[in-house]
């Protein structure tokens, strides 16, 4: 082994920037592969903020309690110790963020201000205007530019992942990656792979996530032999401003800082909203959780607003959209706090929240589940270390607001460092070139079938398709009926794909090419989110089956972990026990004291 | 008036296979719906694959990421002038639409354009906080809620380069490093801890390509989506340069 480990990172969100920052720091060459520029990368659209029990606010706040909400709030299916890592060294993190120059709005003796989020009753989340997500990523962004212009790190911005290089023993060796703009296929050798690839938004179409969350890189190694866990976990916002590109999410921040939600109690009352009395308006959620109120956590928000505008049948308008108001807020306050995202409103629907109530609906935003991986940030093949969204660790069944930030950052503090130990004592591959040679060939292989493929399939049709068919069985409510039938309709759609029409041979940026190869893991990885959720017969967090509408733990407090099984070209499961030594699983209800 | 067809959006695309291709212009018609952005219609294109009058065509190259106007990626060149496509809502806008690449940039294919010269520029001015380490040291500094106020806007900074595509001074001539990048140094060279780099930053706007070649024409203040005051940060920061320049003078 090279005195100095190479260290290949994929993706450079939130999660590979922090990976590659501590990387770096312990004396290993880093390569950074990314899409995208990486300071173009989806960790800009967090808004509200990032927690850390930093107890700035005389509430008595810990980071024992932040740690209990963040395991009460993910309903208990996160194991526990390394929760309580992070949740220890957060305030560390939020110190280390403030010296790197993160515009943090500040108190007026100079300190850190704090707002409140969902699931907490305490102050923990700082922020940096409602831009939080931006300006983290630009903090560790500049970093990495710094290390860049020091030769420290190596950046491959354009490139985009195609699938592991493994040797004999199922050892990971390095990447293949095609440049996206000659669509060159090539490996690259390293000691250790850290991935950070994100979220896996467009497999369900429109969600909150940026164009690039396609999860392909995931799908793609859980071909190739890495488990993927709590697949069926998926957060849907409660407050996303539906658009025909994209659901733009309403920050959490803005209930907050005061945000009410409401509907008429009349249903189509098509009067403004602003001239509806207050005694005919329903505050559900604050009628329903008088504790938490507008603050219950994501998936209590959006199930209750489903029920209220499905059940109900109070709409506004007969549409599925509810009111979330801040007019009652002094503007000034609004635009110190919240000015971001108030601009989104503005810009992408055209009225001044300000003024007028928003009108939003929930929006699939978020995977708690991803690549299974153990407490160092190791996946299920050696070698490959993953960071962020794309991993099952931190959240359990339900992500709290404005952990998101602070998991990616600790999973890549986490993961770099552990990535040059386990470098540093690795035995070198004996058959090198021939592991780099094979999978350059299989991927080459993969493209020139999909070059001369000459079938009807349109591959954005076909997109369109399972995105509306995974929103409307896979989402917030679930029927074990619906799952089938929906996992059936997978299984020929996998089909169907080898039948696709690439329109695009041209071998010069071909985006067409590209997002058809993401297309194939997406339409994998959707069997896993499908096949998991439908052999959980109980419902916890995010994940909610009327038919079994309580949580189980006697049979299901375990971890789902899927495998590919190519002789089926499907998943199989398996379940493990949950670490839960920390905070002894109790009953979650946010509508009664905790 | 009321007619019998359909709404139809009318759009018009610059399009070239490849960076020394030759640009042509595509038509397409789309079937209206409310709330369409141009990033829907370019997604709609790629679905039908069919241009307005009726041949098949291919899925249209471009950037675009997050699509709220925060990750920089989309700047165009929409009906003539430079913006966001994502927040440019085709209700408010006159058809036939036309969209084209960026013109101060090199076009990769049809409306990518490579802009990784800003980047390059943030490394020249050394657009960061020289820290030590990410160990535990402890808080950051104290900072007052007005310096706060100052910095965070021109933090927001998408690096879209729209204030270079709209600059007359950003072009080979000049080798001019356009308004974002001096934005960058008034944000770094205020921190109290970035501010250790000063001189360098100021050093590195002197040479080719430097402060002085603004001309002050203002269009990038307007065309800014994120309205960072970019004229503001550009004469606070030729200022500094101009007396750490004449100091320099009398140091010599």
């Amino acid at each position: 082994m090279a005195a100095k480990p190479k260290i290949i990172i994929v993706g450079g969100g939130l999660a590979g920037l922090a990976a590659t920052i501590k990387t770096a720091e312990a004396g290993a060459d880093v390569d950074l592969f990314s899409i995208v520029p990486v300071k173009r990368s989806h960790s800009v659209c967090a808004q509200g903020g990032i927690n850390a029990a930093k107890n700035l606010k005389g509430e008595g706040d810990s980071t024992a309690k932040h740690l209990d909400d963040t395991v009460y709030g993910g309903d208990f299916l996160a194991n526990q110790p390394p929760v309580k890592a992070m949740c220890d060294a957060a305030p560390g993190i939020i110190d280390l963020l403030d010296r790197m120059g993160v515009p943090f709005n500040r108190t007026s003796e100079g300190l850190l201000d704090f707002r409140r989020f969902g699931g907490t009753l305490f102050h923990r989340t700082a922020f940096a205007g409602a831009t939080t997500g931006q300006q983290l990523l630009y903090a560790l962004d500049e970093q990495v530019r710094r290390f860049e212009s020091e030769n420290r790190v190596k950046k491959y911005e354009g490139w985009e992942f195609l699938s592991a290089v493994l040797d004999e023993k199922n050892v990971c060796r390095g990447i293949c990656a095609m440049d996206l703009r000659t669509m060159e296929v090539r490996t690259f050798v390293a000691d250790a792979v850290i991935m950070c690839t994100g979220g896996i938004g467009a497999i369900f179409g429109k969600s909150t996530n940026s164009v690039v969350c396609t999860g392909s890189s995931q799908g793609s190694l859980y071909l190739q032999g890495v488990k993927y866990a709590n697949g069926e976990f998926i957060q849907v916002h409660p407050t996303s401003i539906p658009g025909e590109d994209k659901l733009r999410l309403m920050s959490e921040s803005a209930r907050g800082e005061g945000g009410r939600v409401w509907v008429p109690k009349k249903a189509g009352d098509a009067r403004d909203p602003k001239s509806i009395p207050v005694n005919e308006r329903w505050y559900f959620l604050e009628e329903w959780y008088p504790k938490y109120g507008n603050l219950v956590p994501r998936d209590v928000a959006t199930r209750a607003i489903f029920k209220v505008v499905y059940e109900h049948g109070l709409g506004i308008d007969g549409q599925p959209m509810v009111y979330l108001d801040l007019t009652h807020i002094d503007p000034k306050i609004l635009d110190k706090k919240l000015e971001g995202i108030l601009e989104i409103y503005e810009k992408f629907v055209g009225d001044d929240p300000r003024t007028t109530p928003m009108k939003i609906f929930p929006g699939m935003h978020y995977t708690m589940g991803g690549m299974w991986v153990d407490f160092d940030q190791q996946t299920t093949v050696p070698g490959i270390f993953a960071a962020g969204e794309c991993e099952y660790q931190y959240h359990g069944a339900n992500r709290l607001g404005a952990n998101s930030l602070v998991s990616c950052i600790f999973g890549g503090f986490i993961a770099g460092p552990n990535a040059v130990k386990y470098a540093k004592g690795l035995q070198g591959d004996s058959n090198a070139e021939r592991s780099q040679e094979m999978e350059r060939r299989r991927q080459e292989g993969i493209n020139a079938k999909l070059m001369s493929s000459n079938g009807t399939e349109n591959p954005f049709r076909l997109w369109r398709e399972l995105g509306e068919l995974m929103t409307k069985n896979a989402t917030v409510i679930r029927y074990n009926k619906a799952l089938d039938e929906t996992d059936g309709i997978l299984g020929d759609m996998i089909e169907r794909y080898k039948n696709i029409n690439l329109s695009d041979k041209s071998n010069w940026a071909n985006s067409s090419f590209a997002f058809t190869r993401q297309l194939e893991n997406m339409l994998h990885l959707s069997r896993v989110i499908v096949q998991g959720a439908r052999q959980r017969d109980e419902s916890r967090g995010s994940h909610y089956k009327p038919d079994f509408p309580t949580r189980n733990d006697a049979d299901f407090l375990k971890t789902t972990k899927a495998s590919y099984d190519a002789a089926t070209n499907a998943p199989k499961f398996e379940w493990e026990a949950v670490d839960t030594s920390l905070v002894p699983p109790r009953e979650r209800k946010y509508d009664a004291a905790t | 008036m009321a007619t019998a067809t359909a709404k139809t959006v009318q759009i018009k695309i610059k399009r070239q296979d490849a960076p020394a291709g030759n640009p042509h212009w595509e038509e397409y018609e789309l079937p209206w719906r409310a709330g369409m952005n141009v990033i829907s219609s370019l997604m709609e294109i790629a679905a039908t694959g069919q241009t307005k009058d009726g041949h098949e065509t291919s899925a249209i190259t471009y950037d675009a990421n997050c699509l709220e106007e925060v990750c920089g990626s989309c700047a165009m060149v929409i009906n003539g002038k430079v913006r966001m496509a994502c927040s440019a809502l085709i209700d408010k806008l006159d058809q036939p639409i036309t969209v084209e690449p960026l013109k101060k940039f090199p076009v990769v294919r049809d409306l990518r354009v490579d802009r990784s010269v800003l980047f390059e520029n943030l490394k020249r001015v050394k657009a960061w906080v020289p820290l030590d380490g990410t160990y535990d040291l402890g808080e950051g500094p104290r900072q007052s809620m007005t310096l706060q106020e100052e910095l965070y806007p021109i933090s927001r900074c998408i690096s879209c380069c729209s204030c270079m595509e709209a600059c007359p001074q950003f072009n080979d001539d000049t080798n001019f490093v356009g308004a974002a990048t001096i934005a960058q140094v008034k944000l770094f060279n205020s921190h109290p801890t970035g501010e250790s780099l000063k001189r360098e930053r100021l050093d590195a706007l002197m040479g080719d390509g430097g402060i002085h070649e603004c001309g002050y024409a203002q269009n990038c203040v307007e065309v800014c989506p994120k309205e960072i005051q970019l004229t503001k940060a550009i004469s606070e920061v030729s200022r500094d340069v101009m007396v750490q320049a004449v100091g320099d003078l009398f140091r010599k």
